[in-house]
C-alpha cells in the first residue's frame, strides 16, 4: 500500500482518486432523472485523509446463515433459472479484499422488484424477496445462489427496457472504496439501447460490468454458473503530489 | 501502474430500499448511549423536491476522535458497540435521520488538527455515481477556523452548506443536489 507521511509522524494508505474516465458523469443526458439531481458546482477536491482511508469492519453478525443464497429464503424455490454468481472482490493492484460485507439486490425472473413503487404488473414471486449478503473470504471470494432476474420497462424513453442485472454494493476496506453497482449478464440485446449500462464513457470500462459464464461453477441438472470479479479503487501511485494542505 | 481496471459505478436505482436499508442503520451508536442525539435534514433536488429515493451513509470517528480500523495509525481501539457508521434512506418527503455522538477531532495533513466533522456519501435513483459532502458543527467556532478542510473553502454561503444547525434533538442538515442552496461535494 502507498502510503503518504504527515508532519506529525501519522502514516496513511492513499488510493487512487474518482477519474471521470472510469466512473459515470453525474449529468447524463440520456437518463433524464440526472437533470435535477447533480450539483452544478464543480466538485472539490479533497485530500484523503483518517476519514477517508478508514471505513465501517462491520460483523458477520450482521448475516443470517442463508442470506447468500436467495432461493433459499421461503418456503419452497422461487421461479426462474437457478444461478451461482461468484468471484473475487480485488483492488486495483489485484490484491483481495478480505471481509467486506457484499450486498445485492434484484428483481425476481419476470421483473418485478418486491418494492412498494415498482408498479411493473408482471407477477411478484411469494418465494423470491431478491435480496442477498454476503462477507468475502480471506482470498476475497464472494458467492451468491439465485435466479437470473428478467429484465424490466422504466419510463425513461419509449421502449425503455432494463437489461437483467443484479444491483451491488460494497464497502470495501476504506471511505473511499465504496461502491455501488450493476452486474449485467454475457451478450444482451438490451446493452445498446440503456443508457446506465452505457454511462462509463468507455466501451472498455463497461465491460467489466458484465459476468461471464463459468463451467467450474455450472452443475449438471442443477444451477448455471457466471463468473465475476468486482474491482474497487487501490493504492495510489502518486500519493506525495496531493494538492492540498 | 495499476494492475487491474477498476469496476466502475452505476446509480442505486428507485428499489434499493429492499437491499440496503437496516432496521438498525440509523444507528452509529445503540439508542440510550450517553450524549447521543438525532441529525435529521432532507435531500432535495433541483426543482425544490424532496427526493424520496436517496439513501445518506455516514462515516465518522468516535467521541476520542478514533477509529477502530486496521489503519488507524494511533492503532485501533475496541469502540465497543460504536458503529461508526449510519445508514438511512429518505422517506416521501425526502427525511432521513442519523442517531450517533460527536466525533472527536483527528489530525489533518502536515500537522494540522481536522474539527469535527462526518463524512457523507449521498446516493440516489438519477445518479449515476455517489456524491461525497461533510458535516460539520456550528458551536465548533475556534476548530472549525483551522480546519483544513474548511479553510480551503472560500469563506462564503458555500462553506455554510456544510454546517449543522443546532435542533430540539441534535441538528439539523439539509442536502441540495442542485440550486441555489446547493450543497458542496467533494472530489476524493
Ligand atoms: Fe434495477
Amino acid at each position: 500500500m502507498t502510503e503518504q507521511q504527515t508532519e506529525s509522524g501519522i502514516v496513511l494508505p492513499s488510493y487512487t482518486r474518482e477519474n471521470a474516465e472510469i466512473d459515470p458523469p453525474l449529468d447524463f443526458a440520456g437518463y433524464r432523472s440526472t437533470e435535477f439531481r447533480h450539483p452544478k458546482n464543480p466538485l472539490v477536491l479533497m485530500p484523503q485523509m483518517l476519514t477517508e482511508v478508514t471505513g465501517p469492519v462491520l460483523g458477520e453478525s450482521r448475516l443470517g446463515p442463508l442470506d447468500y443464497d436467495l432461493t433459499r429464503q421461503h418456503e419452497e424455490m422461487p421461479l426462474g433459472q437457478r444461478i451461482e454468481v461468484s468471484g473475487r472482490v480485488l483492488d486495483s493492484d489485484g490484491r483481495p479484499v478480505p471481509n467486506t460485507l457484499v450486498e445485492c439486490w434484484q428483481a425476481n425472473a419476470s421483473g418485478r422488484y418486491r418494492h412498494e413503487v415498482d408498479d411493473w404488473p408482471a407477477p411478484l414471486d411469494p418465494n423470491f424477496t431478491g435480496v442477498g449478503r454476503c462477507f468475502t473470504d480471506s482470498d476475497g471470494n464472494y458467492r451468491f445462489v439465485t435466479i437470473k432476474p428478467g429484465a424490466y420497462p422504466w419510463k425513461n424513453h419509449h421502449n425503455a427496457w432494463r437489461p437483467a442485472h443484479i444491483h451491488f454494493s460494497l464497502f470495501g476496506r476504506a471511505f473511499t472504496q465504496r461502491l455501488v453497482t450493476q452486474m449485467y449478464f454475457p451478450d444482451d440485446p438490451l446493452f445498446s439501447e440503456d443508457p446506465i449500462f452505457n454511462s462509463p464513457r468507455d466501451p472498455k470500462v463497461r465491460e467489466r460490468m458484465i459476468s461471464r459464464h463459468d463451467w467450474g461453477t455450472t452443475e449438471d441438472h442443477w444451477q448455471l454458473g457466471y463468473k465475476w470479479d468486482i474491482v474497487l479503487r487501490g493504492p495510489d501511485a502518486v500519493a506525495f503530489e496531493e494538492p492540498h494542505a | 501502474m495499476s494492475k487491474l481496471g477498476v469496476t466502475p459505478s452505476q446509480t442505486v436505482g428507485p428499489y434499493f430500499a429492499i437491499g440496503l436499508t437496516w432496521d438498525d442503520g440509523p444507528d452509529v451508536v445503540p439508542q440510550g448511549t450517553d450524549g447521543a442525539f438525532w441529525i435529521r435534514g432532507r435531500v432535495i433536488d433541483g426543482n425544490g423536491d424532496p427526493v424520496p429515493d436517496a439513501v445518506v451513509e455516514t462515516w465518522q470517528a468516535d467521541s476520542g476522535g478514533r477509529f477502530a480500523h486496521p489503519d488507524d495509525p494511533r492503532g485501533a481501539v475496541d469502540r465497543g458497540d460504536f458503529r461508526g457508521l449510519g445508514r438511512c434512506g429518505t422517506d416521501k418527503e425526502g427525511r432521513f435521520g442519523i442517531h450517533t455522538v460527536k466525533p472527536g477531532r483527528v489530525p489533518g495533513q502536515n500537522g494540522t488538527l481536522q474539527a469535527p466533522h462526518i463524512d457523507v456519501t449521498v446516493m440516489a435513483r438519477g445518479m449515476l455515481a455517489r456524491l461525497v459532502t461533510r458535516i460539520y458543527f456550528p458551536e465548533e467556532e475556534a476548530a472549525n477556523a483551522e480546519d483544513p478542510v474548511l479553510s480551503s473553502l472560500p469563506a462564503t454561503a458555500a462553506s455554510e452548506t456544510l454546517m449543522a444547525v443546532k435542533s430540539d434533538d441534535g441538528y439539523s442538515f439539509d442536502i441540495h443536489l442542485q440550486g441555489e442552496n446547493e450543497t458542496v461535494f467533494f472530489s476524493i
